[in-house]
């Protein structure tokens, strides 16, 4: 048995769990212990990563097991992780943890809840474990498609319209992926030789251009859908808006991340030549992200909607990152998805729970909820501060290694692309302040919110975890930094042949 | 060689402290966070007098003073040159920095005893004040230009928690909001700037990039953008940053309004430490300015002559006593910013820099009094407005004493301390440029003016009826204020010049009486207007108020800057730009989403009708398909 | 191989047959009738087994065995068909094709 492996089994096995249990109690019961081995798990893998490379394992990947299941198309369940995947399963750990918690209350449909849920994660643990496209795909649509339910069922507002919409673009996007990855397999044997959907092997050889040209979008779209990318980013407001608070989590923290992790294990890894070629398509898309989702936040009134359009405006970095093509960038990238992933998903617990006490999202209606709820705010205001980039937060490390990444290029493309993306911190300063200052600060608005009470055990758990990860980053960023950049070495290798 | 190693623990001891504080000062009772906050910070305060007293007097040698990095950490990696590192580098303006920190630090953690006592949130106060000081530390102690952009912005977030102390109050929040966000955008600069430096130059260390004839710069220079070369870009850029915190015009709308925090935030962060980090950043990198952009750095001297000038003009009319503090610690800024921007480097050449620094260590103890002071009055009759004060002097001996202290050290009448480092500063102004030095000079009778006003109208003026009797403030609050008044009067013998100079090296420097006399005169001037005008209560002040008209009325008004801002912001970025990507984006791009969605289902509701549900239908088509199949399977094959 | 008919003889009848069927099952309103029809296409199907198998392969047997499925197929069908006809007489009290187009979208 193969240790990634785990990672699936365990979600599997925890949703057997919870078939037999009979309602909230037991159903929350056995997904946080389900989860916590998860978590526990993660951490393991962590530790035992950096054990091996610190003892010279140079392996581009390790843990690696594989297994044929469909060997007439040769589809294999090929797993195994480098330091990017390790950063990306314990990011996701630590967000479907705090989810469960987050969910903790969820009374209407519980058991069914928490399955989808953890479903959601097996497939997002299965997708970063994945070295074979295919199995990759199916463990993508896995994650993508209890979504539809997640919303639809558990939701608010108009959220069937929401879930359908979110579902349908993602689908969409798919439809593209698969072409995608098709295209790729159907070229992977140049020279002769049988079809192979194993990413190692395809990233040994060297595809033709002209069909790189062609699928290098198409891939790089399919994931971007999910990544938000302009302007294919609409179901983003109103999915995040109808989604409960752990599907908001686990959407915003790691789904989002799957598409930007896919744009850069896929379609860049594999078609360098043609990311260079076609990468200032892509620059001037997430340069217009980046700042149509911040300026877009700053007008916005539900509390919900202006976070998608950070995360909008976040993920967009890390895309623009990714496109930079160099290795500081890149590492700003992955630390971005982890910090991003990180304090949205703080971001929108904590939305949750200001909502399950308010019931409103509107920030014209709540004001001087310090007073009520000293702990839900301060808490609010870290992952405010921990998002407009303040030192001492994972975010501040990322966007910093980002565009330090970012003005490695000195021609005028790409110093104006980097300038106009630095000026989003000013903006999300600007859209960040406002709701701190509207909601969390001034005199209170409602007098029925002076009865409010503030988290309960459950709730501080679940932020305490995310607020520990992020300032954990924030101050000693050197290891996962050290950590991702030598795990880059195999795509510099290949994208620095394309580069002059 | 000294052991400098335990320098880390002057910054380290405030962070411990905050953290203390901040997570378990809610259970305590308030008193308990203020004193460890006050007993941390005295520790640092010896040690940073310990240190200075180390470095100066045991580590000097004939060739001046030497740099030194007891303590260096790698806390990010980019390439193997590209790093930044977190440590602690000792210099001249760094020990002098550090001094200045933690003594007004110090001072204003006994007052704040005093002055906060049974405010609601005095934990609170206490954890960010920690927070405040270990940030502002780690800007002077920084050893790369990373590391103090790093502190900078935590230096940003505490200033933006203190001034939003009173939470509940809607124009603290506002203020804390402004003040945040303004000084982010100028941040911005700094940040492109430090982009620009670190990637032509490959290095963020200041002892690389400081060396006077480095070469690390050609690069920087051999670009240009807009017809502008590369490094006076880039160094421009890193001035923006400097402007924003140190409130520079036109980025300095925000200093007035942050005088909604408590005043021992004003008097430590708005008039003492923060506000000249701009100052300090500057004279960190001035060998680059020096040699490397010497059109910035004159650039950087003009901003300054026209700051300190236009601030001590809007000083002159304004009614709220922390607002005239406020404009006034812009002027004196300014002055610093003159004094560095005439600077050269070197030598008697290097006056410029020696009265910068000078000037910033005065500053902060005449300054921080004057709030200090302010405080206690602000403390004892509950009002901010002068109108509200008067006669004051009968009252609060202690606090008129220390007060008129600040007030003749910040007009420069000797021998108090304001008086020689603005000597310095004209002197400098004076041997290089001939304008700045007529602006600073006409700067320096208004300001004695403004001072003066305050003063008069404050402590004598009109006889006022106080609903409580006001009295003197607390020992808790008086002592900080006297020890103050003695760096005030006599911090001016110290001999700078000796200590802190551009090149490191000590150099001998004598007064220049054609300057100082002149300058003692306007300074007289201005105290004897102010003194006619304000000593007894009187109609002059209104009339000549109104015969200006229109030119006190746009004065009054703060020049309308404010409102140039308010316009930009909310009518061009809210309402030009903001509202339409918002509306853009539900109803063309996702309306387009949502068409196509549309569409598919206009296109399938025209085409369901082929499932008509008749039976016979279907098999007709059925039928007739296959037959039709069939006869082109027989016409393809040939059968025709 | 039956002496002096033409295999075509039997084709035709069955032929015939199969299309009476069909122009049945697609013109005819009542139920029972196109069941009967069915019943038609069936047998037509039927017989070319027979007739196949004795005109090809006379000393096998599979074709008879495939004719006599498809009689118990038929009866199958038959009491099926009756089945949902007499369900769908109760419902609606006629047996007319056209009123039974409630599957549809």
């Amino acid at each position: 048995m193969n240790f990634l492996s785990l990672f699936v089994l365990v979600p599997v096995l925890t949703i057997t769990g919870i078939l037999f249990t009979r309602d909230l109690k037991g159903a929350r019961l056995v997904s946080a212990v389900g989860m916590g081995i998860q978590l526990l798990l993660a951490v393991f893998l962590v530790l035992y990563y950096l054990s091996i490379r610190g003892a010279g394992n140079l392996h581009e990947m390790v843990l690696t097991a594989d297994y044929s299941w469909y060997p007439s198309l040769n589809i294999h369940y090929f797993v195994g992780v480098d330091g990017i995947a390790v950063a990306m399963i314990a990011l996701t750990a630590i967000v479907i943890f705090a989810g469960v918690f987050a969910s903790w209350q969820m009374e209407f449909l519980s058991r069914e809840f928490f399955i989808s849920l953890i479903l959601l994660a097996t497939g997002v643990f299965g997708f970063f474990i994945s070295l074979d496209l295919f199995t990759m795909f199916l463990f993508y649509e896995l994650a993508v498609i209890p979504m539809y339910l997640l919303i639809g069922i558990w939701g608010s507002g108009p959220k069937e319209a929401s879930a359908m919409k979110l579902t349908l673009m993602l689908m969409g996007g798919s439809a593209l992926l698969l072409v995608g990855i098709l295209g790729i397999y159907f070229n992977s044997a140049p020279n002769g030789g049988a079809y192979t959907f194993n990413i190692l092997q395809i990233a040994k050889i060297h595809m033709p251009i002209a069909a790189q040209r062609f699928f290098f979008p198409l891939t790089f779209v399919g994931f971007g859908v999910l990544a938000a990318l302009f302007p294919l980013h609409t179901w983003s407001p109103s999915g995040h808006a109808s989604a409960p608070t752990a599907v908001s989590m686990l959407h915003a923290g790691v789904l989002m991340k799957l598409g930007a992790y896919g744009c850069f294990r896929v379609a860049i890894y594999l078609m360098p030549q043609a990311a260079t070629q076609l990468a200032w398509i892509f620059i001037i898309l997430t340069s217009i992200s980046v700042v149509y989702g911040a300026l877009g936040a700053i007008m916005q009134k539900d509390l919900k909607f202006i976070n998608a359009y950070s995360s909008v405006s976040h993920v967009g970095l890390i895309l623009f990152a990714l496109l930079m093509l160099n290795k500081i960038s890149m590492d700003g990238a992955i630390l971005q998805m982890i910090s991003h992933g990180l304090v949205t998903a703080l971001f929108f617990a904590l939305i949750g729970m200001i909502y399950g006490r308010t019931h409103t999202r509107d920030i014209r209606e709540m004001g001087g909820l310090m007073k009520v709820m000293p702990f839900l705010a301060v808490t609010y205001m870290i992952a405010g501060f921990a998002s407009l980039g303040l030192p001492g937060f994972s975010g501040f490390v990322a966007e910093m290694t980002i565009f330090v990444g970012a003005f490695q290029h000195s021609d005028l493309f790409h110093r104006v692309a980097s300038v106009i993306v630095v000026s989003s911190i000013v903006i999300t300063a600007v859209y960040i302040l406002r709701v701190v200052g509207k909601i969390l600060l001034g005199p209170i608005k409602n007098e029925a919110h002076l009865h409010l009470k503030d988290a309960t055990w459950s709730e501080k758990l679940s932020t305490i975890t995310l607020v520990i990860a992020v300032v954990g980053i924030g101050i000693l960023p050197l290891w996962l930094s050290d950590t991702i950049l030598n795990s880059l070495h195999p795509i510099m290798e290949r994208l620095t042949a394309y580069l002059h | 060689m000294t052991d400098f190693s335990y320098t880390i623990l002057i910054p380290l001891i405030p962070l411990l402290v905050f953290l203390v504080t901040g997570l378990l000062g809610m259970k305590w009772k308030p008193i308990v966070s203020g004193v460890i906050g006050t007993i941390g910070l005295g520790i640092s305060f010896f040690l940073s007098l310990f240190a200075a007293y180390q470095y100066f007097f045991l580590t000097a040698s004939a060739s001046g003073y030497h740099t030194i990095i007891p303590i260096n950490m790698l806390w990010l990696s980019f390439t193997s040159t590209l790093q930044i590192h977190m440590g602690v580098l000792l210099d001249p303006i760094a020990i002098m920095m550090l001094v200045v920190v933690t003594t007004v630090s110090f001072m204003v953690h006994i007052y704040s005893l005093g002055y906060m006592k049974g405010e609601k949130g005095f934990q609170r106060f206490y954890a960010f004040l920690s927070l405040f000081t270990f940030a502002m530390l780690g800007v002077v102690l920084a050893t790369n230009i990373f590391q103090i952009y790093i502190f900078w912005e935590l230096v940003g977030v505490s200033s933006f928690l203190l001034i939003g102390f009173y939470y509940d109050k809607p124009s603290a929040v506002a203020a804390a909001k402004k003040a945040f966000i303004v000084t982010r955008f100028a941040d911005l600069g700094f940040l492109i700037g430090i982009l620009l430096l670190s990637y032509y130059t490959g290095t963020f260390d200041f002892v690389k990039l400081n060396q006077p004839g480095t070469n690390l710069f050609v690069g920087l220079a051999g670009v240009s953008f807009l017809g502008i070369s590369g490094i006076t870009w880039t160094m421009s850029l890193i001035f923006m940053g400097a402007a924003g915190k140190s409130a520079m015009f036109p980025l300095h709308i925000w200093l007035p309004d942050a005088m909604e925090g408590p005043t021992p935030v004003s008097a430590l962060i708005h008039a003492a430490t923060m506000v000249v980090a701009g100052v300090f950043l500057v004279a960190r990198l001035f060998p680059i300015y020096h040699f490397q952009a010497p059109d910035v750095l004159l650039f950087i001297g003009y901003v300054g002559g026209f700051t300190s000038l236009f601030a001590a003009i809007i000083a002159i009319t304004q009614n709220d006593i922390k607002r005239v503090l406020a404009y006034s610690t812009l002027s004196q800024i300014g002055y610093m910013m003159v004094a560095l921007g005439v600077s050269g480097y070197g030598g008697k050449a290097g006056l410029g820099f020696t009265a910068a620094m000078f000037h910033l260590f005065t500053h902060a103890m005449f300054k921080g009094l004057l709030f200090l002071g302010a405080g206690a009055i602000i403390h004892s009759v509950h009002s901010n407005m002068m109108k509200d004060m008067g006669g004051l002097r009968k009252y609060m001996p202690i606090t008129h004493f220390t007060f008129l202290a600040a007030c003749l050290a910040i007009s420069g009448i000797p021998p108090f301390a304001g008086f020689f480092s603005k000597d310095e500063i004209l002197v400098a102004a004076f041997n290089s440029n001939k304008l700045l030095f007529y602006v600073e000079y006409i700067t320096a009778g208004i300001t004695s003016f403004y001072i003066f006003r305050i003063y008069f109208n404050i402590f004598w003026g009109k006889e006022t009826k106080y609903e409580h009797k006001p009295h003197e403030a607390p020992w808790n609050m008086a002592i900080p204020l006297i020890i103050m008044a003695l760096g005030a009067t006599f911090g001016g013998f110290i001999p700078f010049h000796d200590f802190v100079t551009s090149n490191m090296k000590p150099f001998a420097e004598g007064m220049d009486i054609m300057v100082s006399l002149p300058s003692v005169a306007i300074g007289l001037v201005g105290i004897a207007v102010a003194w006619i005008l304000y000593k007894k209560e009187n109609e002059m002040p209104a009339r000549i108020a109104k015969r200006m008209g229109v030119l006190y009325t746009t004065t009054f008004n703060k020049f309308y800057v404010d409102e140039v801002y308010l316009f930009v912001t909310k009518k061009i970025i809210f309402n030009r730009i903001a509202k339409p990507i918002a509306w853009f984006d539900r109803n063309v791009v996702d309306a387009f989403m949502i068409g196509i969605g549309t569409v598919t289902m206009k296109i399938s509701y025209k085409i369901k009708n082929l499932q008509s549900g008749e039976l016979q239908q279907y098999a007709f088509v059925f039928v007739a398909g296959s037959v039709l199949l069939a006869l082109l399977l027989l016409y393809s094959l040939g059968y025709h | 191989m039956i002496q002096g008919i033409s295999i075509y003889y039997f084709l035709i009848v069955s032929t015939l047959m199969f299309f009476i069927g069909i122009a049945g099952f697609i013109i005819r309103q009542n139920l029972i009738t196109i069941l009967l029809s069915v019943e038609l296409i069936l047998n037509s199907v039927g017989i070319n087994f027979l007739v196949f198998n004795r005109y090809l392969y006379p000393d096998q047997l599979q074709g008879h065995f495939f004719s006599l499925f498809i009689v118990g197929i038929a009866a199958a069908e038959a009491s099926v068909a009756i089945a949902l006809i007499i369900n769908i007489y109760r419902r609606i009290h006629n047996i007319e094709a056209d009123n039974v187009n409630e599957m549809k979208y």
